[in-house]
């Protein structure tokens, strides 16, 4: 690893200051990516702004039908949450799948999401629920916040403070999991809301999306069986050592299938 | 050079490092705690658990100054003298380990389950050591272990 100036930040505002005063300053939420590409030498910053210790970044809160989650909350927090698990059973359940317990007592929603890789899971909970992204700057929908692989709407320097999620009347998040790393190879999350079915795909291809076709099936009739042999198109998606496109297409609605069983 | 301080197994400690040390490095090389291992260093392999403020974290992949004012345990802080942590003991009993270059991390890690779920089950501990690699024992014994562990801290044995 290069070495960099460190920086512990007090609060979002000191953290914003820090970061804009560097001459190639990053942002760290929990490390859980940041580090390990530190360590490759993939990134050189020239200061490291630790956004471990601000306070007021961390917590959850459900009211008014919706569930905000803190950017500095770790994995860990929203799985074992009570509050979440009554409001969305399906976002606890994802968050207590991300990586081994290790990183889920560090890794973060704001971290995961700021990152935006293409087979982390929070990104399909944020888009299949139809969640806020909540910023020192303003609020982004979720459909517009992920933009590419690793790239996201946040401008320079953008601080996420919070995401906030819409309950569902129902959901439901199926991984097929790397067996060693547990990002998803696919992973579709299905939700049922006021503003009607969202399917929300992520691991298939290079930034998480949504199948419209598959929503627009369920929601006439909202069965496994209204996705009998539906899959996602091949083109454009992801092809590596573990899987093809095809698989990936053929697993999107085996995925989906599984997540719509499992709502219920 | 920063200066970091952090309690380590309930010691007051403080040392010059570069902000790039990693938490293993501090401990290894600065304070020669030399239990806590370096398997893999890219964060898969779990050889490096310590609990940092209670909870396992790999030391492989946090900074020594993301650990400043913390309570940083490692496995030379269970023992209590001569007489074995319970899942130290566990491990003993029923052969929990082979080569023991995996032993630390396995063990800081079940500590973080034992401490969340007294009598967790056997699907529980494997789900658990997902972030945790053993190439000797097959695990089978591991979790054996570790659901003793978890009983005999649950009986207060010396825990």
């Amino acid at each position: 690893m290069h070495d960099f100036t460190y920086h512990a930040a007090g609060s979002v505002a000191d953290a914003a200051a820090k970061a804009a005063a560097g001459e190639d300053a990053v942002l760290m939420a929990g490390g859980m990516t940041l580090l390990p590409t530190l360590k490759q030498r993939l990134a050189q910053p020239s200061d490291v702004v630790d956004l471990g210790g601000v306070a007021e970044l961390r917590g959850i809160r459900v009211e008014g039908g919706a569930v905000t989650v803190g950017a500095m909350t770790v994995h860990d927090a929203v799985e074992n949450s009570s509050e979440v698990a009554a409001a969305i059973p399906a976002l606890a359940a994802l968050a207590g799948h991300i990586g081994d317990p290790q990183v889920r007592n560090r890794g973060t929603i704001g971290g995961s999401i700021a990152n935006n890789d293409p087979a982390a899971d929070y990104p399909a909970a944020l888009v299949g629920l139809g969640a806020t992204v909540c910023t020192d700057r303003r609020e982004i929908a979720a459909d517009d916040f992920f933009t590419g692989m690793f790239e996201t709407a946040l401008e320079e320097g953008e601080i996420v403070t919070s995401v906030r999620f819409p309950a569902p009347q129902a959901a439901a998040y199926m991984k097929f999991p790397n067996p060693a790393s547990r990002y998803a190879i696919v992973g579709v999350f299905v939700a049922r809301t006021a503003g009607g079915v969202r399917v929300a795909v992520t691991g298939a291809a290079g930034c998480v999306y949504r199948e419209t076709a598959m929503e627009a099936a369920l929601e006439g009739n909202f069965s496994a069986a209204a996705l009998d042999g539906m899959t996602a198109s091949a083109d454009d998606l992801n092809e590596d050592i573990h899987a093809s496109a095809e698989y990936r297409a053929h697993l999107v609605g085996v995925m989906a299938r599984r997540a719509v069983a499992a709502c219920g | 050079m920063p200066t970091v301080n952090m309690n380590v197994n309930g010691e007051a400690v403080s040392g010059e490092v570069e902000a790039r040390t990693l938490l293993v490095q501090f401990l290894r090389e600065q304070l020669r705690l030399t239990g806590t291992h370096v398997g893999c260093d890219t964060s898969q392999c779990g050889a490096c658990v310590v609990h940092v403020n209670g909870v396992s974290a790999k030391s492989c992949t946090m900074l020594a100054v993301q650990c400043e004012g913390a309570d940083v345990t490692t496995i030379e802080g269970l023992a209590d003298g001569d007489t074995l942590h319970p899942m130290q003991e566990a491990f003993r009993d029923n052969h929990g380990l082979q080569c023991g270059f995996c032993t630390p991390g396995m063990i800081m890690s079940a500590l973080d389950l034992a401490n969340r779920n007294s009598a967790p089950s056997e699907q529980q501990v494997r789900d658990w050591l997902e972030g945790n690699i053993c190439r000797c024992t097959g695990y089978h014994n591991i979790v054996k272990s570790i659901m003793a562990g978890a009983r005999a801290m649950a009986a207060g044995q010396g825990g």
